[in-house]
């Protein structure tokens, strides 16, 4: 293209010719400048395209890298490691906070006073005597013994230690004190402190403390959501795009009805909260926060798109399949059951999972009709409180503490590599299954 | 648990129709298949219809009605002492009887004969749902018989199921009406309902929004104020922002796609951009609170400008980010649309690819482009998650995008989460509010989407 552009412009400049020759138009001086002009112009359009493009993908590693540098670091937390004697009394008692206790100071023989003390307190998760607890739980041989247990460390720590902390900055600006920080360089120092992979992450529920709170809950709480989802939206979607496109005439109503599943598939998603609400919850009484009504809200809203979707799918199936099977004698309903159909299917298949992952990815529509709720449980079944992957992220991006804006975007590295699996699955399938009639 | 055992019963049921029915088919004509009117598996599915169809449909009728029934009865027996009083005690009374019959505490002393009362109802319940397993089960195994009894070699059992397939596709298809019916409704009634306390005209061009409403009547302020110009305004000042930012790039991303890179270079670029299209709102959301709004905050403040932490500024940027893709693809689909004879007479005048494009094919595509700005418009509007999270919630009535503004959506979405009275004016006018929303993006959707199709036959 450029070359060609070069060859057009040392055509039409003016060559030191014999004079004899009639002196063209083309040959002017200003026909030349005028066209450097205008090819100065074209390498500028095409530029501000290229510089488009350039930027939507800048935007793109931009997003991606800001979320992977801020959520990378939560895979791994901060675990102390302490020699635990299970004191028999005291596992009868269930006081594993003293035990705990007990074995810290043991680490800090130097610290006698009350105020070092709860330093040192503070430097465990609140949630560690459930870990012991659990643990003696599991095997009661345990109790009597001595123990190297690593349990989890508080979250500021846990920040300390992934070097959140700006340690230059004077106490009070800082946001974690001198005496933690003393207390757990010397454990680092006696590799008492150390970073392991962070299995709280996945399979605990929510949880106001950031180094207890996982994203479990919301996992399942998807996968039921999707599975509701899922069951209703594909057959009655199939079904739609089946009757419009191969058993309804050409008339008025289905007419009115493909211009209604246009508009509806543009319709904002908040709206369907709204008729969640007003109708699931207000008029039928279903629970508020359960799976069982976010599925049915996002199987309302994802029918549009995998109505359109299986229809272009339908579509593409060439008549003279059609008119064979008619002609040795099958009926209608076999024709689209028996050949076109099972043509049709690797599309109908891609415009369901892209559906499939626009549903896993919203969000507003969950919050009016309350998945927003702070559950700690993992739920069980469709009509138990939950709250779903995004929703999540939602809530703890609200968060004020340093650990939930790590965990927020880990949470959101996990559901981007969900999506980018799902719509890579969708890709391949429209790549191996497409066909040219 | 008696649902599932009735779920399990039918299944087992029709999967027995279909077995008896295709035998039976087969040996009414003595094993000669060509002699029945249709293959013995439709005779199976025949069977199989009589035996789960009726009973499936008194399972769906009886789960609508049954707790309300139950709860009327029960109702019916306690003393009018109780039962008569307002619409909001009444309502408190069958809460406290549900939730006492569901098990969970009421956080307060109930009355002896309310807890008699739900105990009562769950006990209903309980015999409601055995004698729908009893009945479900006998309707099942009746119609099994009579269908089973019908079949012989005249039963012209194909088109009686294509018949009931065809109902079936035909309701399927109606679901989406029916949402979209449910949506108009359900947004009109509570909408009339919010409009029976605040006028129409003062919600429309009022210009201070507080929705704040006191608990009791007597307190200070307690009327709340419903003017909803600075919420149109703010949702003005976001759109515009987003789309300065979508229409430019995503247009010329367009054109550099369809006219510009080569066919290597689009496989690429295309689901890069679908990738920008598939990250959830919620992500982007993040991106603006916790990136954008503090890079724009100290880029202003370098510039020794004033810029709140959730200027509209930061919020539209990244709203006009997620549009791109949407702007772009719809405009490939147009660009593409337009007829290559158009370009090679262009070209065959002497014009440049540049000259080309601006004066014959964005030209000829102009209606195209037009509606999907309008569609990305009205996707903007529509959009909750980024505003919600990364703009105020103070309705301000300014112009200036590095204050803080609220929108339509955040409103919405604010007014309704968490634990609220439904009567009260504030969730209601949420509905008010929706109904706005639904109403200008149909508008947008429905003219934009018009002008798409008549685009598409002029060139078809």
């Amino acid at each position: 293209m450029t070359d060609l552009v070069e060859r057009d412009v040392a055509a039409v400049t003016p060559s030191p010719s014999p004079s004899t020759a009639p002196k063209s138009r083309l040959r002017s001086e200003a026909f030349a400048r005028r066209l450097r002009a205008r090819h100065a112009a074209e390498r500028r359009f095409r530029l501000a395209g290229a510089a488009a493009v350039a930027l939507a993908a800048l935007i793109l590693v931009l997003l991606l890298g800001s979320i992977v540098a801020k959520g990378a670091s939560a895979f791994l937390e901060a675990r102390i490691r302490l020699e635990v004697t299970l004191d028999p009394a005291e596992v009868a008692d269930r006081n594993y906070t003293a035990l705990l206790r007990r074995a810290l100071y043991a680490q800090f023989p130097q610290v006698t006073d009350r105020a070092g003390r709860r330093v040192l307190n503070d430097l465990l998760s609140s949630g560690a005597p459930y870990e012991i607890e659990a643990m003696v739980a599991k095997t009661p041989a345990l109790a009597g013994t001595t123990q190297t247990i690593w349990v989890r460390a508080d979250d500021q720590i846990d920040q300390l230690v992934k070097g959140a902390y700006r340690r230059d900055l004077p106490e009070s600006e800082r946001g974690i004190s001198d005496a933690k920080v003393a207390a757990a360089d010397a454990l680092l120092a006696s590799a008492a402190l150390a970073q392991g992979f962070n299995t709280t992450l996945f399979t605990a529920g929510d949880s106001r403390e950031p180094e207890q709170a996982g994203i479990g809950g919301a996992i399942v709480g998807s996968l039921l959501t999707l599975l509701v989802t899922m069951a209703l939206s594909v057959p009655t979607g199939i079904a739609a795009a089946v009757y419009l496109e191969e058993f309804a005439p050409k008339n008025r109503w289905t007419d009115l009805i493909e211009v209604n599943i246009n508009n509806l598939a543009a319709v904002p998603s908040i709206i369907f909260g709204l008729l969640g609400l007003a109708v699931f919850l207000g008029f039928f009484g279903m629970p508020r926060s359960a799976p069982l009504v976010g599925g049915l809200v996002m199987a309302l809203m994802t029918l549009p798109v995998i109505i359109i979707a299986s229809r272009v799918a339908l579509k593409a199936v060439p008549p003279s399949v059609r008119e064979a099977a008619l002609g040795i004698g099958a009926s209608p309903l076999q024709t689209v059951l028996h050949h076109v159909l099972p043509l049709a299917l690797p599309g109908i298949l891609t415009g369901t999972i892209i559906g499939m992952a626009r549903a896993l990815g919203e969000t507003a529509p969950l919050l009016m009709i309350g998945m927003v709720a702070f559950v700690v449980d993992i739920p069980h079944g469709l009509t138990d409180s939950a709250t779903v992957l995004p929703v999540q992220i939602y809530m703890w991006a609200d968060s004020p503490e340093r650990a939930f804006t790590e965990r927020t975007s880990a949470a959101i590295l996990i559901l981007l590599g969900v999506l980018i699996l799902l719509n890579g699955a969708a890709v391949i399938l429209r790549k191996v299954f497409e066909r040219r009639w | 648990m008696q649902l599932t055992l009735l779920a399990l019963v039918l299944a087992l049921l029709t999967m027995i129709g279909f077995l008896v029915g295709r035998s039976r088919a087969a040996a009414s004509v003595g094993g000669r298949v060509a002699e029945l009117h249709s293959v013995p598996s439709y005779h199976g599915v025949y069977v199989a219809l009589w035996a789960g169809l009726p009973a499936l449909l008194l399972f769906v009728v009886w789960t609508a009605s049954e707790g309300w029934l139950a709860l009327q009865l029960v109702l019916s027996a306690l003393p009018d002492r109780l039962t008569t009083g307002d619409g909001q005690s009444v309502s408190l009374l069958k809460a406290d009887i549900l939730n006492l019959a569901r098990g969970i505490a009421t956080g307060r002393e109930a009355d002896p004969l309310v807890v008699e009362a739900a105990r009562r109802y769950a006990a209903l319940r309980d015999l409601a749902g055995w004698s729908l397993l009893a009945v479900g089960a006998s309707i099942a195994v009746a119609g099994l018989a009579w269908g089973s009894r019908r079949i012989g070699p005249d039963l012209r059992a194909r088109p009686a199921v294509e018949r009931v397939v065809r109902v079936a596709l035909v309701v399927c298809s109606l679901v989406a009406i029916l949402t979209t019916v449910g949506i108009v409704l359900s947004l009109l009634f509570e909408a009339l309902r919010f409009f029976s306390v605040v006028s129409p005209l003062d919600f429309l061009f009022g210009t201070h929004w507080s929705p704040q409403m006191a608990m009791r009547a007597d307190q200070v302020g307690s009327s709340g104020s419903f003017g909803a110009i600075p919420l149109f305004a703010g949702t003005l000042l976001i759109t515009v922002i987003a789309m300065a930012v979508a229409v430019p790039v995503g247009l010329m991303a367009a054109i550099y796609m369809s006219e510009y890179a080569g066919r290597g270079m689009r496989t690429w670029l295309k689901p890069a951009l679908e990738i920008l299209a598939g990250i959830p709102t919620v992500v982007y959301g993040f991106f603006a609170a916790l990136t954008m709004a503090p890079v724009v905050r100290s880029v202003g403040e370098a510039l020794g400008l004033d810029v709140s932490s959730e200027s509209a500024l930061a919020a539209g940027i990244v709203m006009g980010v997620m549009i791109i893709p949407f702007v772009s693809s719809l405009s490939d689909d147009v660009i593409n649309a337009v007829p290559q004879s158009l370009r090679d007479g262009s070209y065959g005048l002497g014009a440049t690819k540049s000259e080309t494009i601006r004066q014959v094919v964005l030209p000829a595509a102009l209606p195209g482009i037009v509606a999907a700005v309008m569609l990305a418009v009205s996707r903007a509007i529509g959009e909750t998650m980024i505003v919600t999270m990364a703009s105020g919630l103070t309705a301000n009535l300014t112009a200036n995008p590095l204050q803080a503004v609220t929108t339509v959506t955040t409103q919405i979405a604010t007014l309704l989460v968490g634990d609220q009275e439904f009567d009260s004016p504030k969730t209601l006018s949420a509905f008010g509010l929706g109904l706005v929303l639904f109403l200008v993006t149909l508008c947008l959707n429905m003219v934009a989407l018009r002008v798409v199709r008549t685009y598409r036959e002029k060139y078809d």
